[in-house]
């Protein structure tokens, strides 16, 4: 139990700009531990993984792997000492099949031929043992996204990994793959093998992990053994300060609906349907929470509420005026505000600076402009904006792609909120921020809902609904399963109506 | 550059050591990335004499951007050197032709201005297109479907007094190729055809369609050469002086440059053109209308492509005949990158094309060299600057990491 199979010592990491991405980093994993690595992002958790991947080259420090120093110059070199890396967004070519990704890079024994059948048998082997249920001739976009992730770990132990590095693997997973997972990491530690979790989900990490380690802002804060420490304590190691568990917020006062869906139908850019008579209504003064594993139908509802998608049939109401398939710029003139899915892919212009990217909604309006863009006014309302914001960037010339993913989310806030919307659609508001950029983005939120607007959430996270909803709308291809209330309804019973079982069938 | 040099000597002689230069590059490093605990290191710098001006005058990306873009042409003409030695001519005495040529005298930098003109019409031409995401090779073709109407306007109306005239007729020019690039707005919009693809056919199309109207429909009355009828003398567009050839075109020129500048920092349009090209995405979830602004676009960078053809017609040859352009829209494409898409850059881009353009024949005449050396070196620039433009982020922190290492500064 006391051997330590991989050392990190004094390990530092700078990147230009004096970005210190890693400083003094200390890391000891036993054999068949499980070992978190507890940060926010931006802690240097990537960068430690990076590092161990071969990736970086660390500016000073030492590994040592079975007490021997080593050096990790590649992926290569990674893969020799049995570090397997099972990273974020997975590295599988969808148009291949299982095999093939998994032997991709790897000396055949009957080279220059594939064996094919000889992997497939391999692979079949792992499959069983821990319970995945993967065909390896099946092909990888066929398969669902927790399946995948299966496939990305036997590619790691295929190469005969015998330490497993995990970067966020839960982000994508619904409750009942968490379990799987788990279990699959138990089966592992159980075989001598070693774990290095990445998280910043702390219950997660409470539950599977036997030591943690929290880093914050690139430092190592400690390392403790999980049952010897709290959640509130783990959290406050984390960011440094205690954080609301439960975003503080008053009794919602539902007023008429805002915003209703009736019986809407659409199809997605495939041509298939991806919404199946979705009704709902949204009240002013309430926060209605979407639940759902991502790719359920969530994108086609807010692109059709946004008038981004043509919906096939039904209707949408905002504040009773019709905008069934009206055009972007009617709806958002109806005071609707709208926080995109992807803030890097369709809510912010990278390479413009900030005050052309916080005027996106308001150019065409006065004082923005009337005739001509006014400048001097749209500076002065910018830097206001940064202010009351408290967007993090020395002015406002700088470009939007600099800043860092919660500054670029406040900034989307400062664009969307300011007019006081009495609708605000948001889709992944929160997603990759850290615990301070969340509480941030929840509070503003709860705070338009008290000033009476009706705001739908879309969300993957169901720790984050529960918190901040007043009603939950369970969403499953395209059907809604059911409207719960977050104050009495399980994790279990959520986790069950995205795997697609309706609420009546639940009781 | 001659700040730099000069403050470069004076250092390597106080310090004489090896790695001084490798020094002022890591130190334009801090400063362009200045930040952090590199900081106290800038405000170093910035008491001392480094050199390098650019740094003061320009907010740190942009002189970032400047000096790569500077060194690429710096780096272009050295290989150009290279070149010209390789081929048995003196590098030395060659670019003192060229430079004589096309800067040595008044009349020198008039012709060099002149060459300058259509350039800095396809260089916008490319530009507008650029800043609304599109990429447009067309303006070749534009320039020979403006030179056509403004011919056709041109060479009729008589009667007309000059004032209405020559505007009318610069206006048929910039329509002429504005509706070519408009018919590629149209396809790219509705059936998703690659601009890139469809401005280089269109180029062929508008090429040997006046071959053919200069041949046939359009012949001059006697049909004896393949050219169009004379531009009258009231959509002439009048010289500056007697015996230099500089034209009002180049005024047209400058005009069309501020008005550049003003569409995009002025307009509305402007902005939302902007924002789809930066962003697609982002301007359909803000509610633009990304098609509409698009075939616009191609409308206005048409149409800057075909005022660098009625320029030519009206300022220069007088009539419409085959091949009446040795390749002005696709230089743009290069003036245009060199001059970063901006206002200042295309003038300045197009200035340096011009210069090369008119000083290749005293180059040859002089140091013997051929001119066709000038279209290396025209290459060799544009290879350079976007050489240049793909040092990013990553590729600036192994330079540093060398820069580093080389200074034992840490």
């Amino acid at each position: 139990m006391s051997i330590n199979i991989l050392e990190m010592k004094n390990i530092t990491k700078t990147f230009p700009g004096g970005v210190i991405a890693n400083k003094n980093i200390n890391l000891k994993l036993r054999k068949g531990e499980v070992h978190t690595l507890l940060g926010e992002n931006g802690a240097g958790k990537s960068t430690i993984m990076n590092i161990l991947s071969g990736l970086y080259s660390p500016d000073s420090g030492n590994i040592l792997i079975n007490e021997k120093p080593v050096s990790l110059n590649s992926p290569k070199d990674a893969i020799k000492y049995g570090i397997g890396m099972v990273y974020q967004h997975f590295q599988l070519i969808p148009e291949l099949s299982v095999v093939e990704n998994v032997i991709l890079g790897i000396k055949q024994r009957r080279e220059p031929f594939l064996d094919i059948k000889g992997s497939a048998d391999r692979i079949l082997e792992y499959s069983n043992k821990y319970n995945m249920g993967i065909d390896p001739c099946a092909m990888v976009w066929q398969l669902s996204v927790g399946q995948q992730q299966w496939v990305e770990i036997i590619k790691a132990l295929y190469r005969g990994a015998r330490i497993l590095v995990l970067d966020e693997p839960t982000a994508v997973l619904i409750p009942q793959e968490i379990d799987q997972l788990f279990n699959m990491i138990r089966q592992f530690t159980a075989a001598d093998f070693s774990v290095i979790f990445i998280s910043h989900k702390i219950n997660e990490v409470k539950e599977i992990s036997d030591r943690i380690t929290i880093l914050r802002k690139g430092q190592k804060v400690n390392t403790v053994e999980t049952s010897e420490v709290s959640k509130p304590e783990l959290a406050e190691m984390m960011v440094g300060r205690e954080v609301l568990f439960k975003a503080y917020k008053k009794k919602a006062v539902p007023g008429v609906p805002a915003l209703v869906l009736d019986k809407i139908e659409a199809d997605n850019s495939k041509g298939l349907q991806a919404l199946k008579i979705v009704s709902l209504a949204v009240k002013k003064g309430e926060i209605l929470g979407i639940a759902g594993v991502d790719g359920n139908g969530q994108s086609e509802l807010v692109e059709v509420i946004m008038g981004l998608r043509k919906s096939t049939s039904g209707s949408v109401k905002v504040m009773d005026k019709d905008v069934t398939n009206a055009h972007p710029r009617e709806i958002l003139d109806c005071s609707v505000g709208h926080i995109p899915e992807d803030r890097r892919v369709s809510g912010l212009m990278l390479e413009m600076n900030l005050r052309e990217n916080l005027i996106l909604h308001d150019y065409h309006t006065v004082p923005h402009s009337k005739f001509l863009l006014n400048w001097k006014f749209i500076k002065e309302h910018a830097e206001k904006l940064i202010e009351d914001y408290d967007i993090r960037t020395p002015n406002s010339d700088v470009l939007a792609g600099k800043l860092s993913g919660g500054n670029q989310q406040k900034l989307i806030l400062a664009r969307e909120l300011h007019g006081n919307p009495d609708i605000l659609v948001a889709m992944h508001a929160t997603r990759g921020l850290d615990v301070g950029a969340i509480e941030y983005v929840h509070k503003n939120i709860i705070a338009q809902r008290d000033a009476g607007a009706a705001i739908l959430y879309v969300s993957t996270e169901i720790d984050e609904l529960l918190n901040i909803s007043d009603r939950i709308a369970v969403i499953h291809s395209g059907e809604i399963m059911g409207i719960v209330n977050p104050d009495n309804v399980t994790i279990k019973e959520l986790g069950l109506m995205m795997a697609g079982s309706k609420k009546d069938t639940l009781l | 550059m001659i700040y730099y040099k000069k403050n470069c000597k004076k250092r390597l002689t106080n310090d004489s050591s090896a790695t001084i230069m490798n020094k002022q590059i890591y130190m334009l490093y801090v400063h362009v990335r200045g930040k952090g605990i590199l900081e106290a290191e800038m405000e170093n710098i910035k008491q001392k004499p480094v050199g390098l001006l650019i740094l003061r005058l320009f907010p740190p990306e942009t002189a970032w951007k400047l000096l790569i873009q500077i060194l690429s042409v710096f780096s272009a003409l050295l290989v150009g050197a290279v070149v010209i030695k390789l081929i048995g001519g003196s590098p030395g005495a060659a670019y003192r032709a060229l430079l004589v040529g096309s800067m040595g005298n008044l009349k020198a930098v008039m012709e060099t201005l002149v060459k300058a003109t259509p350039l800095i019409f396809t260089g916008l031409s490319f530009a507008y297109a650029a800043k609304a995401g599109l990429i447009n090779i067309g303006a070749e073709g534009q320039l020979y479907m403006g030179g056509f109407l403004a011919t056709l306007v041109g060479s009729s109306f008589g009667w007309m007094p000059l004032i209405i005239h020559l505007p009318i007729t610069l206006l048929a020019g910039f329509i002429g190729g504005g509706l070519w690039g408009l018919i590629i707005g149209w396809l790219k919009v509705k059936f998703g055809a690659n601009e890139i693809i469809t401005t280089v056919m269109f180029n062929y199309v508008a090429i040997y369609f006046i071959s053919y109207l200069v041949t046939g429909p359009m012949i001059e009355p006697p049909g004896t050469y393949p050219q169009s009828r004379p531009i009258t003398d009231t959509a002439i567009l009048p010289r500056f002086f007697q015996g230099s050839r500089l034209h009002w075109g180049f005024i047209v020129a400058l005009l069309c440059v501020f008005l550049f500048w003003f569409f995009f920092r002025k307009l509305k349009v402007g902005y939302e053109s902007r924002v789809v090209g930066s962003n697609f995405e982002a301007a359909k979830y803000a509610g633009m209308k990304p098609a509409k602004v698009m075939i616009l676009i191609m409308f206005i960078a048409g149409g800057m492509g075909g005022l660098a053809g009625a320029n030519e017609i009206l300022g220069i040859q007088g009539k419409l005949f085959q091949g009446f352009s040795p390749g002005y829209g696709f230089d743009g494409i290069a003036v245009a990158l060199v001059g970063m898409n901006s206002p200042f850059g295309i003038i300045l881009g197009g200035i340096l094309f011009g210069a090369l353009r008119s000083g290749g024949n005293m180059m040859q005449m002089i140091a013997k060299v051929p001119i066709s050396t000038i279209y290396i070196i025209q290459s060799l620039v544009i290879i350079f600057v976007i050489a240049g433009q793909m040092i990013t982020l990553e590729n600036r922190r192994k330079l540093l990491a060398i820069f580093r290492r080389n200074n034992g500064s840490e």
